[in-house]
């Protein structure tokens, strides 16, 4: 299967299962839906009017090499290989996500977690349950070196103690168990003080901090309880932690909604504020609701990642440059094809574990009975839950069969899945749709970046 | 090649050898949260 596109001026071929991406001129671009079927002679044929014979023939010559490089229109392979290695992998979890808090002291309208409070009753978790928490991740996790914990609500600053204790059990444990923590923290920002910040560099492997972008999309979405606005609070506590850790390992994350088709100008509103590590993310609401993105205005929001894309271009290796999260590629070493197929980990990898100890697929499917999988005390107790994640990838929804975004979000978000279809198995279009258009952007820019580089 | 340029050496199919050793970032813990952004994720053991 390839994708062929056009995005600011370059002609673009992704072979999907390689992986392979090629910036073409034009005559290889017309060339590429007819030249695995029809051949040379039938190519020829069909583009002799419009190119000279000699340039189809060479331009022919270097589709052949690419073809024997296997680089170009290569097969699927890798259907019965992730079931073997998922068969003869033993299930190990590596990744929780604690909610910390189910509290908050924003209330912002767009939160699946209902103010914090997912759909249940206010809670902080205690030492002696995230103590638990962290003895199950060890136990569970395998020969894993490398295991990952986000302490998220909530507001997890409301339960500040208990994070700086789990950290520290943390640290005693890791030497004993021969494992490496890797801390994550994401806040609102509202209680981030001098205390926080000398802890979270110390500490903390990555850091979110929840921020929309121009201060009235920001205070409208992240309001406090009384219905002020948060932005002016939090935006120079953000900055101030952001250079403190070199514009490094940490992100500045928002929401885009319908109030903000226009996002591009958040991420540009963030960017010129000097912050380098940037992801703003479009919000996952149901019709119902005045937020949500609507398919209608999916032309409207592809431009916007045009239009970004266009201007990271621009700023590329000068000081206004950073980082858009959805438009990271690694050309050079991205993940392995295994990692490709099998997802995010929900609900087997990667669990998320409530003030009170209950373990679930993830946070999005916190409060969601129907995926209570077990809890700390006695682990997993419904292994059929994690049988349904373990065998949730690409292959096992129709929709990701024939996408060519499908090795770049490996078949997408579960828990959206579940939201808008009931099923895990099934693929909510509005972000596959933005999905197939970030990964077109974030190619584009590659290319850009290689012909500037070449440049030099 | 006069006509073609292609931006990676690395193919898929060459993962197979060696990967899957799991030790990479889960990608719901860097910074989406809402949606499932795998592509743009490191290799553990290219560092």
């Amino acid at each position: 299967m390839v994708h062929q596109y056009k995005n600011n001026g370059y002609h673009i071929l992704l072979d999907v299962n390689s992986g392979a991406v090629h910036v073409v001129d034009e005559l290889v671009y017309d060339m590429i839906p007819y030249y695995k079927e029809k051949g040379l002679d039938g190519t020829l044929e069909i583009l002799r009017d419009r190119y000279p014979e000699d340039q189809i023939r060479e331009a022919a010559a270097d589709l052949d090499e690419l073809i024997a490089a296997g680089k170009l229109y290569t097969e699927d392979i890798y259907e019965n290989y992730i079931q073997e290695i998922a068969e003869a992998k033993k299930t190990v979890v590596k990744a929780l996500c604690l909610h910390i808090a189910h509290d908050c002291n924003l209330a912002c309208r767009y939160c699946f977690a209902e103010e914090g409070e997912y759909h249940g009753r206010r809670a902080l978790m205690s030492f002696e349950v995230g103590k638990k928490a962290l003895d199950f991740l060890i136990e569970n996790s395998g020969s894993r070196r490398n295991l990952e914990v986000d302490f998220f609500g909530g507001e997890p600053l409301l339960n500040w103690q208990v994070v700086k204790d789990l950290v520290a059990y943390g640290r005693e444990q890791e030497k004993l168990h021969n494992k490496n923590f890797r801390f994550t923290l994401t806040t609102n920002g509202v209680l981030l003080n001098d205390e926080v910040q000398e802890f979270v560099n110390r500490e903390m492997a990555n850091v979110v901090l929840s921020i929309d972008g121009r201060k009235k999309v920001h205070d409208y979405m992240r309001p406090f309880r009384n219905g002020k606005g948060s932005y002016d609070l939090i935006l120079p506590k953000f900055r101030k932690l952001a250079d403190s850790r070199n514009q490094e390992k940490y992100y500045v994350r928002g929401t885009f909604t319908g109030k903000n088709k226009d996002f591009s100008k958040d991420v540009l509103h963030l960017a010129d504020l000097g912050f380098k590590q940037i992801s703003v993310e479009p919000v996952v609401g149901t019709e119902d609701e005045d937020y949500a993105l609507r398919k209608e205005e999916l032309p409207e929001l592809f431009a916007e990642y045009d239009r970004l894309a266009a201007e990271m271009v621009r700023r590329y290796r000068t000081e206004k440059e950073f980082t858009f999260f959805h438009f990271m590629l690694d050309l050079t070493g991205g993940p392995c094809v295994a990692k490709r197929l099998s997802g995010c980990g929900s609900g087997t990898e990667y669990l998320a574990v409530t003030p009170w100890g209950d373990l679930y697929p993830c946070h999005q499917f916190v409060g969601e009975e129907k995926y209570l999988m077990g809890n700390v005390d006695e682990g997993i107790t419904k292994s059929d839950i994690r049988e349904e994640f373990k065998k949730c990838n690409v292959y096992s929804k129709e929709k990701c069969r024939n996408c060519f975004a499908k090795f770049y979000c490996s078949g997408g978000c579960a828990a959206n899945a579940y939201k808008f279809h009931g099923s895990i198995n099934e693929a909510y279009e509005i972000s596959c749709e933005l999905e197939r258009k970030r990964v077109e952007c974030a190619i584009m820019i590659k290319a850009a970046e290689a012909e500037a580089d070449a440049e030099l | 090649m006069k006509h073609i340029k292609t931006l990676n050496t690395q193919t898929l199919q060459n993962t197979m050898k060696k990967g899957g050793c799991g030790e990479c970032q889960t990608s719901c813990q860097s910074a989406c949260k809402t949606s499932c952004t795998v592509g743009n994720q490191s290799c553990e053991n290219s560092k």
